[in-house]
């Protein structure tokens, strides 16, 4: 890592592509990775934006027009990018990023497609992670688009998790859905019967298979489970109404009535038969933790698409906003500029471009991090499997010794090189189990910081966005879509896990130990860049995390006014905005640790190394910007937690007893000369005929010393900030952007 | 023909046009404003004659395309990633400039000596096809000098449509005026083609042919030769854009009839 400051006075010349791109995230070697983005961006940009454009999406139904998505996802290889080679797919290993990268294209012209690709992954995503052998053969297999040479239809399938109210909504533990055996012969597969309501059920128009989340009704099947089942199973597949939405129109959502007769082996996971009763391998909950905890953050990458995309119209519009008529001749400032010549535009576009970066770098880090957690995952189960660990209470303890030691590898890893360890650091290092906890503590914390920051923090953003473009924003021929955008938004914050759900998720998450000290790790890591690269905002964030970390240390502890404590899993104003609070400050790290990548990388490639300076500068300026809003936030949050607990002191006698009264100074003043004049700096003066004009006396700050030191080093580490967004500000009007979007309008 | 062709085909990389394309002078002479910078795609006119080239290899059984390309390296692997998957064939690569502002003669000489380096081309197999325009601002010159370099003296451009017919020999549809075709015949290569638009659309992306295709493009990209083209050997005296403003809008997929109907308004106006 070079880590020099960079040349100051080379500018952003064209907006970032490919070749940036892949450096920053991560797939510069990957050129599986890059086929599969290069063609879900020829159906984005192509058939989707012609089916936008043509106001296809004004429509509820799934017509014919929508329909031929389908095959120009399997045409381009989209449909294919789940599936492993071995089932006819053709990228090796896992797909969180590959997944994410595919999400992220489609997105950038409609949301709704990428939810059309995404929901027949998420189909299959039950059976690919807890399925049997054979339940993933059988379906992976049909679900791959045709070879040459092969004569037959690709089956697609749909997930069935929400229900009705009051069912599966937030609390997926809430099953309305019902099997029970209908026959069990001797030697035989029993046989189930299952019914199930299902509410806004995508891919439901053309979905040959359903995987569907169910209760036992019945004393003969234990718990609940989730089960295959098959459009020409016995019984009823009602594909039901199709829902009214608003947004997302290009992909199939109906509420479907199932009533069906299905083999006990469509029990995904298989089951086993203890004394009589059905027990599933996997429940319901267990196969949706595995499923959820991955394909969240491809939707938080649908959002982050689409305020990047929003970049280049706006632009355009900023630029061409005064050209026509006779209102501004060629060559003068309005004419050439246009609205550009205004600060304010470029500010706010500024500030969607830095969301836009941040909730990207988080993520693909979420993407990346998942493709190292999933194999581990397996050596895990193998590691209990050799170790004869099998029940529940077992693993626990067996995961209790590896956070010790993950603790103690973490603890290590801050140490100085030469003082530490060395012997001890290196075991740690090479056990895979040991690195497992690490990786597993921030997965378990990026995917609902991803899916609730990007989703919901982006959809504000977005609307920004939308309003850069003035009255033209909401409309349908609105360049790059962006009124659409902006609704799409907010179905990505509330589908596959509302934002409480994030929230509660990362309650529990983010107080993780080993999440803790890998974060303690990161406030150091950020201040040896803010070191070695002033200007980029790490400084700034160093001191939020700070902030946020002694926020947490302190709320762990402490009691409200009433001596309730403060965080725990009910205390939801409590525990939800320091949730919120860490997703800004985790989307401003990975964001940095991005441009580090660039400008570590960057050189390699004489494409990328020729325009690489001003990439770097402009992209180290948005950083500082974004590390400043989060700064902001999460200063706002902690102060409102740490001191919003305690009741304001009022003016009774007990608090009163602290203030002077004049009589008091009067004395005072023969031995401390000046007190009178001085006093109203440390306390409050009051006299007899007081008429209060605040709540009551000023609020002490005994025992918020740190935090208030924190506080007020943090406001100062905003230093530098506004210059930054000046200095991005500027780029804009010059950067070189195409005569028209890549897509139709 | 028995045992099939011996494909080759012609095709750089021209700056994305939905891109501001403005001249400007560099160290080595004339070139594009961020030049380096911007998004490159296949010269339309290579583009066709790739596709064609591909239909009549899968059409005439043990025939073999390669494709012969310079252009800067990185920005070739780029193009790669998306028409990798489009037809399947074997790269030969260039280490280059595809700048507008080279002289055809030293591009065809460049691309003449890297076809005769192919290991096992036959040249009596030989069908060399490109754009009829490529590399030569317009002027069509490319890809004949590549041809008189190999000694091949048959060559047809413009052309729209290539058949193989029951005894072998090549059916030729060139364009000529007035929106019709000359036929020729020719029994047997090798031969240049000058490919016009023909009749094929762009294949749509296939990854299992991309993943095929990139066992030999990796290879071929890290061990494509440099090539010192467009260095000082011209002089331009001034460029410039054409005086229109340019008013760029994009429509896919649209009929012929639309098109027609939208430049008889355009006339109209």
């Amino acid at each position: 890592m070079s880590l020099t400051p960079n040349n100051k006075s080379q500018k952003l010349y064209t907006l970032p592509g490919d070749d940036v791109r892949q450096i920053m995230w991560r797939f510069a070697e990957r050129f599986d990775l890059q086929m599969a983005v290069q063609g879900a961006r020829s159906v984005a940009r192509g058939p989707v934006a012609r089916l936008v454009a043509d106001g296809a999406r004004n429509s509820h139904d799934w017509t014919e027009a929508k329909n031929g998505l389908l095959k120009a996802f399997d045409e381009s290889g989209i449909t294919s990018v789940f599936m492993d080679p071995e089932f006819g797919g053709f990228i090796e290993g896992p797909k969180n990023l590959a997944l994410a990268l595919v999400a992220f294209e489609l997105a950038w012209v409609d949301g709704g497609s990428a939810t059309c690709s995404l929901a027949g992954c998420l189909a299959l995503a039950p059976i690919h992670e807890r399925g049997t052998p054979e339940q993933r053969k059988e379906y992976m297999s049909r679900c791959v688009p045709a070879q040459p040479g092969e004569d037959r239809e690709v089956w697609r399938g749909a997930f069935s998790l929400t229900e009705p109210l009051p069912y599966v909504g937030v609390d997926a533990s809430m099953l309305g859905g019902r099997i029970r055996v209908s026959e069990w012969k001797d030697g035989e597969e029993p046989l189930i019967q299952v019914e199930k309501r299902g509410r806004f059920i995508t891919n439901m128009d053309f979905a040959n298979f359903v995987t569907a989340a169910v209760g036992s009704d019945d004393e003969r099947i234990k718990g609940s489970c989730m089960v295959i089942l098959e459009e020409t199973d016995p019984g009823t597949f009602d594909r039901g109404t199709a829902t009214k939405k608003l947004v997302h129109q290009l992909s199939s959502t109906r509420d479907p009535v199932f009533s069906l007769t299905v083999p006990a082996n469509r029990i995904i996971g298989g089951y086993t038969i203890q004394d009589g009763v059905i027990v599933p391998n996997y429940s319901h909950g267990e196969v949706i933790e595995a499923v959820f905890k991955r394909t969240r953050v491809t939707v938080g990458l649908m959002t982050a698409a689409k305020l990047l995309s929003a970049i280049e119209p706006v632009i355009r519009y900023q630029r061409q906003r005064f050209r026509g008529g006779t209102v501004s001749a060629p060559g003068s400032p309005r004419f050439d500029l246009g609205l550009q010549q205004k600060e304010d535009v470029l500010h706010r576009l500024i500030d969607v471009w830095a969301t836009g970066e941040a909730a990207t770098s988080l993520g693909f880090e979420a993407a990346r991090v998942f493709d190292e957690v999933d194999p581990r995952e397996k050596e895990r189960d193998a590691y209990f499997e050799a170790n004869g660990i099998s029940t529940g209470r077992e693993k626990l303890k067996a995961l209790r010794k590896l956070e010790e030691q993950a603790l103690e590898f973490l603890k290590l890893a801050a140490e100085p090189e030469g003082l530490r360890d060395g012997a001890r650091y290196e075991e740690l290092k090479a056990d895979r189990m040991v690195q497992f906890m690490l990786l597993d503590s921030q997965a378990n914390v990026l995917c609902p910081a991803c899916k609730l920051w990007n989703t919901g923090h982006g959809a504000n953003v977005m609307r920004e966005a939308v309003s850069l473009m003035g009255g033209y924003g909401i409309t349908e021929d609105c360049p790059g879509f962006l009124g659409q955008k902006w609704m799409d938004a907010q179905l990505e914050a509330t589908y596959e896990g509302p934002e409480a759900v994030q929230r509660r998720q990362l309650t529990v998450t983010m107080a993780n130990r080993v999440f803790l000290a890998q974060f303690k790790n990161w406030i150091r890591e950020m201040r040896s860049i803010a070191g070695k690269k002033p200007g980029s905002g790490a400084c700034n964030l160093a001191s939020a995390m700070e902030l946020w970390l002694w926020t947490v240390d302190h709320l762990q502890v402490a009691t409200d006014a009433e001596g309730v404590k403060l965080y725990k899993g009910q205390r939801q104003g409590v525990t939800f905005p320091l949730a919120d609070a860490l997703c800004w400050l985790l989307a401003a790290r990975y964001q940095i640790l991005d441009v580090l990548e660039l400008e570590e990388k960057g050189p390699n490639n004489p494409i990328v190394a020729e325009g690489l300076e001003g990439y770097l500068n402009f992209f180290t300026d948005l950083c500082h910007v974004q590390s400043a809003a989060a700064a902001g936030e999460v200063g706002r949050i902690c102060a409102e937690l740490v001191y919003g607990y305690n009741r304001h002191p009022s003016w009774d006698g007990k608090n009163s007893e602290s203030c002077f009264q004049p009589s008091d100074l009067a004395v005072l003043e023969g031995v401390i000369p000046g007190i009178s004049g001085a006093a109203e700096n440390y306390s409050d003066v009051v006299d007899e005929d007081f008429v209060p004009r605040k709540a009551g006396p000023c609020v002490r700050f005994d025992g918020y010393e740190e935090f208030a030191r924190l506080r007020a080093k943090l406001d100062g580490c905003l230093t530098g900030s506004r210059l930054a967004k000046d200095r991005a500000a500027a780029a804009l009007v010059d950067v070189m952007i195409p005569e028209a979007l890549d897509y139709p309008e | 023909m028995s045992g099939g062709y011996h494909i080759v085909v012609c095709g750089g990389i021209v700056p994305d046009p939905l891109q501001t394309l403005e001249p400007a002078v560099g160290p080595t002479g004339p070139a594009l404003r961020n030049e380096m910078m911007l998004p490159a795609v296949l010269d339309p006119w290579a583009g066709h004659a790739l596709f064609e080239a591909a239909n009549l290899a899968k059409s005439q059984p043990g025939s073999k395309v390669w494709w012969v390309s310079m252009g800067p390296k990185a920005k070739l692997q780029q193009l790669m990633m998306s028409m990798g998957q489009k037809v399947p064939f074997e790269l030969v690569a260039l280490d280059g400039s595809a700048s507008g502002f080279t002289e055809s003669a030293e591009v065809a000489a460049a691309l003449a000596e890297a076809i005769s380096s192919i290991p096992d081309l036959d040249q009596s197999r030989l069908l060399l096809i490109g754009g009829w325009e490529s590399a030569s601002r317009g002027a069509g010159s490319t890809l004949q000098i590549v041809g008189e370099r190999l000694g091949i003296v048959d060559q047809f451009q413009g052309v729209d449509e290539v058949s193989v017919q029951e005894d072998g020999s090549l059916k030729l549809l060139e364009r000529v005026e007035g929106g019709k075709h000359q036929i020729s015949v020719c029994t047997a290569p090798p031969i240049v083609v000058g490919w016009a638009t023909g009749k094929l659309p762009e294949p749509p992306n296939n990854p299992q042919i991309g993943m095929m295709n990139m066992r030999t493009v990796m290879p071929a990209l890290q061990r494509a030769k440099a090539v010192q083209v467009g260095t000082g050997s011209l002089n331009f005296v001034s460029v410039r854009l054409p005086e229109q403003r340019r008013s760029t809008r994009i429509v896919k997929d649209a009929t012929v009839e639309e098109i027609a109907q939208e430049i008889v308004e355009w006339i109209k106006d």
